[in-house]
Formats: structure tokens, C-alpha cells, sequence
């Protein structure tokens, strides 16, 4: 097994009269060996191109990628010792699925008894071993997303890099593969980095996620890390679903005591502890950003008179979840989402509540930076 | 009720685009005084292959028949191999250009080939290629380079790009993906051109005419145009027929067993979708 290293990374497109792009800005990240690293971020962004050079498929414009001790710069794919699936499975159309699994065996010149045992192992690690003499034509979506992956384990490589692997599966297949990969990655204790759109696989498989934005790194740490600690508003608004309610506001500082205040007459006012933190941002606008769970009806609530502020607020739509209920909170300004443990039901919509908000949880953004403050 | 005025309408154009070739059978099998005869008999009254008989006795047709395989094959597998190495790097290296190539490969293929005829016969002349299969071998692959780089090109564009880069991962580099993925996966588009390819040779009159003047090094297409009657007022309409037969079942049974390959949709399953 192995460890993988990018150093100071950039891909840079040359355009024709001097247009260059740069989808990738100097990203820097170690996978250590054994370890499930997710790349994740809005399409566009540049993940699958970081994939794609580590795997080789893609010139490295600036910067080194090891693998283990090795520079990988200049050495061809199939040298790297990598696997890698592909979105669109990219299985061989002309061969059976046997030959499929095999062939990567076969061009390193495996003896044929080893290629037999180690298609048949990865078969059955994935249940595919009554597909094999079919054609990739005559699979389904998920069966040839199997396929893949098992093209990958044969090879038995260094590490295994998957590139949106499940986007194409429907949404039942997709939970079901997660796991799946998930315990082939406990079983096979395989470095592997996994790149998704999704942050829901992002969160549910990665040891550590890499959160990149327009070619940039913003983030990387482990799931529960980034959900309760964004470095800045792109990782707190790209993580949870529904995701972090930003409110604009100002602070003041009043007796020791920090207070926000919603723009606009908005209803959502908050008694911070002083620190001197704030003191720079005293009489600045800031972003109050808040996840759904953390806000909820005050006469549910906790009763918590030190970290719970509450506001009154109008719900305008009512999504009951069965477990659970979104509401879509009027504040005046800004239109808050509340999941509230409480179940609700359609026709509470249009009324007035009290509402708490979880101080513990909140956070506030320099709406200039971008960044946290606290 | 519509099904069956639907089935008579294809019937009908059937028979129309047919009727030539039937006539030719039906021609070929008749004597010479029953092609003669009026009025015209549709069913000859004595059937016979006297015609096919001449055809290999009085000339030598059997020469004429493996010349034209030789050259018709020879063309088609040095155009579709070569095109086929082109239409790869066109479609897919990176290269400076690449689109001004297909332009101008499209512009080339706008030009009768009738102009290049004299140049050609020069050329011939001189590097003493006359009545060598050659001489008709290379612009037969010439001319149909342009069109088999068009059509391929698209056709290798079709493949999805994902399904080369896992033949890069799993050990394959530039000429074998072409060889071992893209080209088996290309069997409709590579039997197409083919095809086409091997009938524009096949059916090639005017320099198979003058470019080989030797009897035995004639192809099909000149050996029937200088079948000649008894006397110079008498065309040999009957060992005409017969040698139009002949000379068109190859192209038949040619595309009936690639017709299998073409209607095949191999991509299927690659991707999704």
C-alpha cells in the first residue's frame, strides 16, 4: 500500500493568445497510506483534473506528485501502479466481462492460473461472478459500475482513485454502491481518493475530505471537522443539505457584551460573549451563518437561557419530512430554513413562531473574506 | 389494409432499383437469337449458360476476375488502414491544425478525379508501372483517402474518451488502444468504408481502361468494355450480360456478410446511455 503526495499542484490550460486558465491552483495535500480521501466540490472546480493527474491522464503544469517515494511527473499511467474508475465505467464494449476483468492482468503478462483466481476472488467480493461471460451491453447501470470496480481490485494497485464513480447509478443504487465501496475499502485497507460532487458521499465515506472551489483547495479535514468548523462561507454553504442559513447584520459592541443585529429590520438579534475577536469587526457588517438544525420553535427548544436567543418569525412553507420538519422562516430580511425535530403539518404555514437559535453552533463570516471568524 | 399498399410500395421500388440487374440475368441466360427476337421474351424459352461458357473460353475472364480481387482488395486494405491511423490522430492527438486538415481533406475530395488523369498516366509511364496492378492501386487508395478519413474521423469521435483512458491505466499505449479498442469498437464505420471503398475500385472504368493495356493485367470493368462480337457491327449483348453477372456477385455477396457487421451496434454497453 502506499501513501500519495501533491506538492504546490497547478494544471494550467495555455490558451491561444496568452488566455490561460488555471483549473488547478497550487494544491497541496498527502494521502497517507490506507487512507480514503474525498475530493469534493461544485463541478467545474478542478477535482477531476487533480485526480486525473495523479493517475497521469493529465500533464502536471507546475508542482510534484509522489507516489510513495516516487515522483509520478513523468511516469505513464499504467507505471504508476494506480486503478481508477471512471464515471462513465468505461468498461471495453467488445470484450466479455471475464476479459474485461482480466485484460489489465494480461497485458503485464499475469500467468493465466493467477488472472483466473484473482477475477474469480474479485467476482465474488462484488457479486458479479454469474456476469462473467456476458457483455458489458447486456448489464445494468449498477452491474457495470461492479464491473468497474472490479477492474480496478484485479490489478491489486497502490492506490485506487475513483472519479465520480456513482453519479451516473439512480439515487437507490447510489446508497447501496456507497456502502459497498465504503467496505471495500475496510476490506481491502487500499489508499484510495474518491472524487464526488456530492456531499453526501463526500461526508458518509471519506476518512478526509478535500474541499476545493474554482481550482483552490479551501479545506481539508475530516467530515465532522468541516461541518462544525468551515474555515470559510464556500465550505460551510457547500456542506448539509439544507444548507447553512447566512444572515447579513452588524455587530456592536454594548456593554462588554457583543450584539448582532439583522439588516433591514430583520428580527434576529443575538447577545454574543465579548472576546476580542470582535473587536475589529465592532460596527461592521458581518454574515451570521446558522444550520437548519440549530435553529428550532422555542417552545421546543432546550431551555438554555445562556446559549439560546430566540426571535419571532412567520412560516411561509412547512416541508414535513416525517421525522423531521423544514420550515421556511420570514425574518423580515431573510428567509431562514429551521429543521425542526418537531412534526408539523402543512397548514401551519402562514403563521407566527418563536423561534431559538443554538449559539453554540452559530457562526459569523467576514462577508469581505469570506473567512470565519469565529 | 395500409400494411399491405406499404408492403407492395417497397415491393415495387425493389423491383424498380432490380430491373436492370434482372434483365441482365435474364439476357445472359437467353441465346443470341432470342435476344434478338421481338417481341421481347421476359422468360427465356431456352436457358442457357453458353454465354458464361465464352466468357472464360474466348477471353481471359478468370484473369480479369483476380485482377480486379487483387487490386479492388489491395486498395480497400491499404485506404482503411491508413485512414484509419489518420482519422485516429485527427480526432484524437492534440494537434496544431488538425481541423484545417479535415477542410482541406473535404475540399480535396471535391475534385473529378478526371483531372488528374494525364498527370497521372505521366507519372505511371515513367516509374514503368504500367499494366502493374500498382498503377491503379495507388490512386484507387488516393482518391478514397479524404472520404475514409472523414467518415472514420467521426466515427472514432463516437468512442467515448473515458474507455481510452482506462486502456492507458490498464497498460495500453497510443497504437494499441487504436489496434485493441478503438477499432474493434469501429467494425461498423471500418466495414462501411470498406465497402465503399472496394466497390469504387471494383467498378473503376476509365483509368482501368487506359492505364492497362495488357490483356492479362485488364480488371473487370475494361475486360467487359473490349469483349467484341464476330464482326465490328455486332455487339455481343449475350456475353455482356453474363459478364456484368459475374463481375457484380462478388460486390453482393461482399456486402451481404459485412451488411451483419455494419447493422451490429457494438457501442452499446460502453457508457451509459
Amino acid at each position: 500500500m502506499a501513501k500519495v503526495s501533491l506538492q504546490h499542484v497547478y494544471k494550467i490550460y495555455r490558451g491561444e493568445k496568452g488566455g490561460d486558465v488555471t483549473a488547478v491552483h497550487d494544491v497541496n495535500f498527502e494521502v497517507a497510506d490506507r487512507e480514503f480521501v474525498v475530493l469534493v466540490g461544485p463541478s467545474g472546480c478542478g477535482k477531476s483534473t487533480t485526480l486525473r493527474m495523479v493517475a497521469g491522464l493529465e500533464q502536471i503544469s507546475e508542482g510534484d506528485i509522489y507516489i510513495d517515494e516516487l515522483r509520478v511527473n513523468d511516469v505513464a499511467p499504467k507505471d504508476r501502479d494506480i486503478a481508477m474508475v471512471f464515471q462513465n465505467y468505461a468498461l471495453y464494449p467488445h470484450m466479455s466481462v471475464y476479459d474485461n476483468l482480466a485484460f489489465g492482468l494480461k497485458l503485464r503478462k499475469f500467468p493465466k492460473a493467477e488472472i483466473k483466481k484473482r477475477v474469480t476472488d474479485a467476482a465474488g467480493i462484488l457479486g458479479i461472478e454469474k456476469l462473467l461471460e456476458r457483455k458489458p451491453r447486456a448489464l445494468s447501470g449498477g452491474q457495470r459500475q461492479r464491473v468497474a470496480v472490479g477492474r480496478a481490485i484485479v490489478r491489486r494497485p497502490k492506490v485506487f482513485l475513483f472519479d465520480e464513480p456513482l453519479s451516473n447509478l439512480d439515487a437507490k443504487m447510489r446508497v447501496q454502491m456507497r456502502a459497498e465501496i465504503t467496505k471495500l475499502h475496510q476490506r481491502l485497507q487500499a489508499t484510495m481518493i474518491y472524487v464526488t460532487h456530492d456531499q453526501v458521499e463526500a461526508m458518509t465515506m471519506g476518512d478526509r475530505i478535500v474541499v476545493m472551489n474554482n481550482g483552490v483547495v479551501q479545506q481539508i479535514d475530516t467530515p465532522l471537522k468541516l461541518y462544525n468548523e468551515p474555515t470559510n462561507l464556500f465550505v460551510a454553504g457547500f456542506l448539509g443539505s439544507p444548507s447553512m442559513n447566512f444572515v447579513n447584520g452588524t455587530l456592536k459592541i454594548d456593554n462588554g457584551a457583543i450584539e448582532f443585529t439583522e439588516l433591514q429590520g430583520g428580527a434576529i438579534k443575538l447577545r454574543l460573549e465579548a472576546s476580542e475577536h470582535f473587536r475589529e469587526f465592532s460596527g461592521k457588517p458581518v454574515l451570521l451563518g446558522i444550520r437548519p438544525e440549530d435553529i428550532e420553535l422555542a417552545q421546543f427548544a432546550a431551555t438554555n437561557e445562556r446559549s439560546t436567543s430566540s426571535f419571532p418569525a412567520i412560516v411561509d412553507i412547512v416541508e414535513p419530512m416525517g421525522a423531521e420538519t423544514n420550515l421556511y422562516l420570514q425574518t423580515g430580511a431573510h428567509t431562514v430554513v429551521c429543521r425542526s425535530q418537531k412534526a408539523l403539518e402543512h397548514r401551519e404555514a402562514g403563521r407566527r413562531f418563536q423561534f431559538d437559535i443554538n449559539l453554540e453552533k452559530a457562526h459569523l463570516f467576514d462577508p469581505a473574506t469570506g473567512a470565519r471568524i469565529v | 389494409m395500409k400494411r399491405v399498399s406499404f408492403y407492395a410500395l417497397v415491393w415495387l421500388v425493389v423491383l424498380w432499383c432490380l430491373a436492370p440487374f434482372l434483365w441482365q440475368i435474364v439476357t445472359s441466360l437467353k441465346t443470341n437469337a432470342e435476344i434478338a427476337a421481338l417481341p421481347v421474351t421476359y422468360i427465356p424459352r431456352h436457358a442457357g449458360l453458353e454465354h458464361y461458357d465464352a466468357l472464360f473460353t474466348r477471353k481471359p475472364f478468370a484473369r480479369y476476375l483476380l485482377n480486379s480481387f487483387v487490386i479492388s482488395g489491395t486498395s480497400t486494405i491499404l485506404c482503411v488502414g491508413l485512414s484509419a491511423l489518420a482519422a485516429y490522430a485527427v480526432s484524437r492527438l492534440r494537434m496544431r491544425g488538425s481541423r484545417l486538415m479535415l477542410a482541406a481533406l473535404v475540399v480535396i475530395s471535391l475534385f473529378p478525379p478526371i483531372i488528374f488523369f494525364f498527370p497521372l498516366y505521366e507519372m505511371m509511364r515513367a516509374a514503368g508501372l504500367l499494366n502493374h496492378p500498382l498503377a491503379l492501386i495507388i490512386p484507387y487508395t488516393t482518391f478514397n483517402l479524404p472520404f475514409s478519413i472523414i467518415v472514420l474521423a467521426t466515427f472514432f469521435r463516437g468512442v467515448p474518451r473515458d474507455i481510452e483512458d482506462a486502456a492507458k491505466v490498464d497498460g495500453l499505449g497510443r497504437l494499441q488502444i487504436l489496434w485493441r479498442i478503438i477499432l474493434p469498437l469501429s467494425t461498423p464505420a471500418l466495414a462501411t468504408t470498406a465497402i465503399l471503398v472496394f466497390i469504387f475500385a471494383w467498378n473503376e472504368f476509365l483509368f482501368a481502361l487506359t492505364f492497362m493495356t495488357n490483356d492479362r493485367a485488364k480488371t473487370i470493368t475494361a475486360g467487359i468494355a473490349t469483349l467484341s462480337g464476330t464482326t465490328v457491327h455486332e455487339t455481343p449483348w449475350g456475353p455482356i450480360a453474363a459478364a456484368v453477372v459475374v463481375s457484380t456477385i462478388p460486390l453482393i455477396l461482399l456486402v451481404a456478410i459485412f451488411q451483419r457487421r455494419i447493422v451490429q451496434g457494438l457501442i452499446a454497453g460502453a457508457a451509459k446511455g
